[in-house]
C-alpha cells in the first residue's frame, strides 16, 4: 500500500474527473510563495466531507493573550474554531514566504488550469545517442550474464534432451545456453517550440491593455518553457506597418496610428520562413490586438493568415483585449470565416481576472 | 514512492532511547512497551496522513492530507516532530533529519503518551491492537471494492465519513441496551407471535382460578397498550451509525463498511476527549525528564526554543500543549502546598490564599490521580481556576456579525470556563441523538440536535441530511434551532423543506410527546 493512490484518486478528484458530487466541497487553503519581488499564493485545495457542524452564529471560544474586551482577534475563515480543535503542533498556521522557482510556477498553473502535456510533432533535432540496456546477447562479460535467461535456456535444453531429473533437478548450463545482458543506442530527441508574439500597439491599445498582454505572455512563455527545452521566443509589434522587435521593446513601445493586421503576419511567415522551419519546429503564435483592424485589409489578413501560418504552425492564437476604443470586430470576423480550423483559438479577454481563463483556452487542448 | 517500511533504529538511538526510558521509569510512569521507528520526512508525512497508520483503507483524503503535510513540508512552512500511535505495543516514529538532541526530547514526549494511552481511563476500551486492526480494515474494504467496484464503495464510505461524528462516546461505558445480532434470524421471527405472558404454575382443573381469564385479558391488552406507546427506540439514542447499523436497509458490504468507520470513530475519540490532557501530560514530562537528566549547556537553547515552539499560543487558538501543561503544574503546585478543600475554599483572603502552604505535598500523587480518571471536559470543570484565568491572561471571544470579525468579548471568569467547557462538550460536536425511527408511522427517521446556544451550520446540515437519507432511504428530519427558532429540517430524497416550529406545543405533537415521555420517566 502506498499514499500515491490515495493522493492520485484526491488529484483527480479535485480537477473534476472523477466523483463529480465531491465538487462542490472543495475549498482552497494559501500558501504564499514569493518568486523575485512578487508574492505567489500556492493554493491548498481542501475537501471536506459535510457533517452536522456549528455555524458561525453564537460561536466563540477561548483564547490567550493581551487585548481589551472589543479588540478583534480574527476574521472567520482564519480558522478560531475554540479550544477542541486548537492548533495540533509548533508551526501551524504561520504564513510564511517561500522561494518558487519558474518551474515551479510552471507546474502550478499547469496543475491549476489543468493544461494538457503538449504532445511534440515532427522529426526534432537530435543532440544525444544514449546507450540503454535493453537486449540479450549470447556473448559478453560475466558481469553482464543474464541469470534467469541463461537458466531457462539450459532448462529447456535438458528437458528436450532427456537428461533433466525430477528427482534431482540439477541444471548444467554449457556455453551455448548463456545469455548476456546488452545495450542499444537510443537517440535521444530534442523538441523545439518557436514562439512568436504579435501585438498591436496603434492608438487604441492602453497602458492597461499592454500589461494585460506583458502578464499572460509572462505566462504562456513560463508554461511552454516547461514543456519544450530549447524555447526560441520572437515578438513582433505592428501599427500599419510591422517589425520584429527584442522584448524591451515589445512590452514598452507605444505607437499610434492605424492598424494592419496583415502586415504582422507577413512579418511572421517571413520569420517562420527565414528561422524556423515547420518541420523541425513546433511553432507557437500569441497574437494580441484590441480587435479593430483597418477596414479593408481584413481580406488579405485572412487570406495570409489561411495560406501561410494556419497550415504550419502547431497553435495560432489569436487573444483579443478588450479596449475603450477599439471596435472588437476582429474576432467576430475570424470567428465567421475560420469557423473549423482547429489550429485556431480565439479568446477575449476582458480585464486581468480574464488572462488565467485564457490561458486555459489557449493550451487547453495540448498541441 | 514512499516506502513504508520504517526503519530501525540506529544504535545510537537505541542506546539513547534505553536512557530515556529509564528516566521515564523513574518518574513512576507506567507506558506500554514502546517501540521507535526511524523514518524520513516523506514516510512521515504519508504515515501521518493516515492518522499514523502505515496501513489503512485506501480513501481519497488521506492523499489529500498528505498532499497538505508534503507541500507544507517541501515550502518549510511545517514539519512534524513525532508520532504516537494509541496501541499495545505503543508505535512512535522519529524524524530521521531531526538531531539527536531533539529526538531525546521527543522520546521523552513519547512515553509521555504511551502513560497516558495505558493508563487514562477514557482509553480503556479502546483496541490496543489497533494497528492489526486498520490493516485488516483495509483488506475488508479492498475486498469489497473489488467486488462491487471502487467509486461505489468510496461513494459509500464518504456518505459514512459525514455521519462518522454521530457517536455516543460514553457509550463504551454504559451498557444502554442489550446487544442486537444482525444476524440472528430467530429472534426477528419470534417477534411476531404475542409474548407468552407469566401464569402461575397450575393444574389442568384449577387453571381459570389460580390464573383467571379476565386477568389474563387484562394483562394482555395492558403490555400491548405499553408496547404500542413505547417509542423505537425506547430512549432517544446518540450513537447514530449503530441504530443505521441496525435498522437501515444495506447491504452486507455497506453494513461492514459502516462498522469499521464506526469501529474507527471510537477508536479517535478518546483522542479527541483528552487532547489537552494528552499533550499537557506529554509536554509536562517530556519537560521535567529534559530539564532533570537531559539538558546540558550545550543545547540549553536548544530545548528552550522547541519548548517554547511548542507551547506557543495565537488568540484565536487555546494552545492544547500551553493549557495542558499549565494547568498539571497548576494542580502540582495547589496539592504540594495543601491548596485544596474546604477550609482552602472557604477563605476570601488573596494574600493568605497566595501564601497558604501546608506542606502537604501531594501535588506528584494527585497529577497522577488527575492522569487517570479525568477527560478534557472534566478536567477543566474540576481544575479551571480564577487565579489560573487571570495568570494565563485567558479570555472569551466571540463573533461579531457587525464587523465580521471574531473579538474579545469578555475576561470574566465563570464566561470564560462556560465557554472552554461548552467547545469541550461532545468534542466540539453538536449533540444529535434518534428520537424516532419511524416517525408519523412511516418509516421516517426523526433526529434531534440538543440546542445549546449555538446554531448548526445550514448548508452543511442539509447536506449532511441527504448523506442520511441515501443510507436510511425513507425520508429524514432533523429538529434543530434555527435564527432562535425551532426548526424541523427534512429531506425526502429529492427535495429540502424548512419548517418552522412554534414553540406551541399543539403544533408539533411530536416534540411534546417526547417531553411527556420525558417527565414520565
Amino acid at each position: 500500500m502506498n499514499i500515491q493512490r490515495d493522493r492520485r484518486r484526491f488529484k483527480e478528484i479535485v480537477r473534476g474527473r472523477i466523483r463529480e458530487n465531491l465538487r462542490k466541497y472543495i475549498t482552497y487553503g494559501e500558501m504564499i510563495g514569493r518568486r523575485g519581488g512578487d508574492l505567489v499564493s500556492i493554493p491548498v485545495p481542501q475537501l471536506e466531507v459535510p457533517r452536522f457542524r456549528f455555524g458561525k452564529n453564537g460561536s466563540g471560544g477561548v483564547g490567550q493573550g493581551d487585548g481589551q474586551e472589543g479588540d478583534t482577534v480574527g476574521k472567520p475563515g482564519e480558522g478560531p474554531t475554540g479550544a477542541g480543535s486548537a492548533g495540533s503542533g509548533p508551526g501551524d498556521g504561520h504564513l510564511m514566504e517561500v522561494e518558487v522557482s519558474l518551474d515551479e510556477l510552471a507546474q502550478m498553473l499547469g496543475d491549476e488550469l489543468e493544461l494538457p502535456r503538449i504532445e511534440p510533432k515532427g522529426t526534432a533535432n537530435i543532440i544525444a545517442e544514449k546507450s540503454k540496456y535493453n537486449s540479450i546477447r549470447q556473448t559478453g562479460p560475466e558481469s553482464l550474464r543474464h541469470f534467469k535467461r541463461s537458466y531457462l535456456r539450459a532448462l529447456r535444453r535438458q528437458i528436450s534432451t532427456g537428461t533433466y531429473q525430477p528427482g534431482d533437478p540439477c541444471v548444467v548450463p554449457i556455453k551455448a545456453d548463456l545469455r548476456y545482458r546488452s545495450w542499444n543506442e537510443v537517440p535521444q530527441p530534442q523538441v523545439n517550440a518557436a514562439v512568436i508574439y504579435m501585438m498591436d500597439v496603434s492608438g487604441s491599445m492602453t497602458d492597461i491593455q499592454k500589461d494585460i498582454v506583458r502578464t499572460e505572455a509572462f505566462w504562456l512563455d513560463t508554461w511552454l518553457a516547461s514543456q519544450y527545452q530549447g524555447i526560441e521566443t520572437r515578438y513582433i509589434i505592428h501599427d500599419a506597418v510591422a517589425k520584429e522587435v527584442d522584448q524591451q521593446t515589445f512590452y514598452h513601445t507605444r505607437e499610434s496610428g492605424g492598424t494592419r493586421i496583415s502586415s504582422a503576419y507577413q512579418v511572421c511567415a517571413d520569420l517562420i520562413d527565414k528561422s524556423f522551419p515547420p518541420q523541425d519546429w513546433n511553432i507557437y503564435c500569441f497574437q494580441f490586438s484590441d480587435g479593430d483592424n483597418w477596414g479593408d485589409d481584413n481580406r488579405k489578413a485572412f487570406e495570409m493568415l489561411q495560406e501561410n501560418l494556419l497550415s504550419i504552425v502547431n497553435l495560432f492564437c489569436y487573444g483579443q483585449v478588450e479596449s475603450p476604443y477599439g471596435s472588437g470586430d476582429y474576432i467576430d470576423a475570424l470567428r465567421k470565416k475560420f469557423n473549423d480550423q482547429e489550429s485556431l483559438v480565439l479568446s477575449e479577454i476582458q480585464d486581468k481576472e480574464g488572462i488565467c481563463q485564457s490561458i486555459k483556452e489557449f493550451l487547453g487542448k495540448g498541441w | 514512492m514512499p516506502n513504508l517500511t520504517p526503519g530501525q533504529l540506529t544504535p545510537e538511538l537505541a542506546a539513547m532511547q534505553v536512557e530515556v526510558e529509564a528516566y521515564a521509569r523513574d518518574c513512576g510512569l507506567d507506558f506500554f512497551p514502546t517501540i521507535f521507528e526511524l523514518v524520513d520526512a516523506d514516510q512521515l508525512n504519508a504515515i501521518a496522513a493516515r492518522g499514523g497508520f502505515p496501513t489503512r483503507y485506501p480513501h481519497w483524503r488521506f492523499g489529500m492530507e498528505y498532499e497538505q503535510l508534503s507541500k507544507g513540508y517541501q515550502y518549510g512552512l511545517q514539519k512534524i516532530y513525532e508520532m504516537v500511535i494509541n496501541n499495545n505495543p505503543c508505535y512512535a516514529y522519529l524524524m530521521r533529519s531531526n538531531a539527536p538532541f531533539d529526538q531525546k526530547l521527543v522520546m521523552a514526549h513519547v512515553y509521555g503518551h504511551s502513560d497516558f494511552f495505558k493508563n487514562n481511563l477514557w482509553f480503556a476500551h479502546t483496541h490496543r491492537k489497533m494497528m492489526d486492526e486498520m490493516a485488516n480494515h483495509g483488506t475488508r474494504v479492498r475486498r469489497s471494492m473489488d467486488r462491487v467496484g471502487v467509486e461505489k464503495v468510496e461513494d459509500f464510505i464518504d456518505t459514512c465519513l459525514s455521519l462518522e461524528d454521530l457517536i455516543d462516546i460514553h457509550r463504551p461505558f454504559i451498557q444502554r441496551h442489550r446487544q442486537v445480532d444482525r444476524q440472528d434470524f430467530a429472534r426477528s421471527s419470534s417477534r411476531e407471535s404475542p409474548p407468552e405472558l407469566a401464569r402461575f404454575r397450575a393444574k389442568q382443573y384449577m387453571q381459570p382460578y389460580i390464573n383467571p381469564p379476565e386477568v389474563l385479558r387484562a394483562k394482555a391488552e395492558q403490555v400491548s397498550r405499553e408496547q404500542s406507546t413505547l417509542t423505537f427506540p425506547e430512549h432517544p439514542e446518540r450513537d447514530v451509525m449503530q441504530f443505521l447499523l441496525e435498522h437501515a436497509p444495506l447491504e452486507d458490504w455497506q453494513a461492514d463498511a459502516l462498522t469499521i468507520l464506526r469501529d474507527e470513530a471510537y477508536y479517535f475519540a478518546p483522542q479527541a476527549q483528552t487532547k489537552i490532557m494528552n499533550e499537557g501530560w506529554a509536554s509536562y514530562w517530556h519537560s521535567t525528564i529534559m530539564i532533570q537528566w537531559g539538558v546540558t549547556a550545550a543545547n540549553v537553547v536548544n530545548y528552550c526554543d522547541h519548548h517554547s515552539g511548542t507551547l506557543a499560543s495565537s488568540p484565536t487558538q487555546l494552545n492544547p500543549y500551553k493549557v495542558g501543561i499549565e494547568l498539571f503544574r497548576h494542580i502540582e503546585d495547589r496539592w504540594n502546598r495543601g491548596a485544596f478543600g474546604p477550609e482552602y475554599d472557604r477563605c476570601d483572603d488573596f494574600k493568605k490564599r497566595q501564601e497558604w502552604n501546608t506542606r502537604a505535598g501531594l501535588g506528584r500523587e494527585k497529577i497522577f490521580e488527575v492522569r487517570r480518571i479525568h477527560n478534557d471536559l472534566t478536567f477543566i470543570d474540576e481544575f479551571l481556576t480564577l487565579d489560573f484565568v487571570r495568570e494565563h491572561k485567558l479570555f472569551r471571544f466571540g463573533y461579531n456579525p457587525g464587523t465580521e470579525a471574531y473579538e474579545i468579548e469578555s475576561r470574566e471568569f465563570p464566561k470564560i470556563k462556560q465557554q472552554l467547557l461548552q467547545s469541550l462538550t461532545n468534542r466540539g460536536q453538536p449533540t444529535i441523538a434518534v428520537l424516532d425511527g419511524n416517525y408519523r408511522n412511516r418509516g421516517e427517521l426523526y433526529l434531534q440536535h440538543t440546542y445549546m446556544g449555538v446554531e448548526l451550520q445550514l448548508d452543511y446540515a442539509n447536506d449532511t441530511l441527504e448523506n442520511l437519507q441515501q443510507l436510511w432511504k425513507r425520508p429524514v428530519h432533523l429538529a434543530t434551532v434555527l435564527q432562535g427558532k425551532q426548526t424541523v429540517l427534512s429531506y425526502d430524497g429529492s427535495e429540502h423543506q424548512l419548517e418552522t416550529v412554534e414553540p406551541d406545543p399543539e403544533t408539533d405533537k411530536y416534540i411534546s410527546k417526547d417531553k411527556d415521555g420525558e417527565a414520565a420517566a
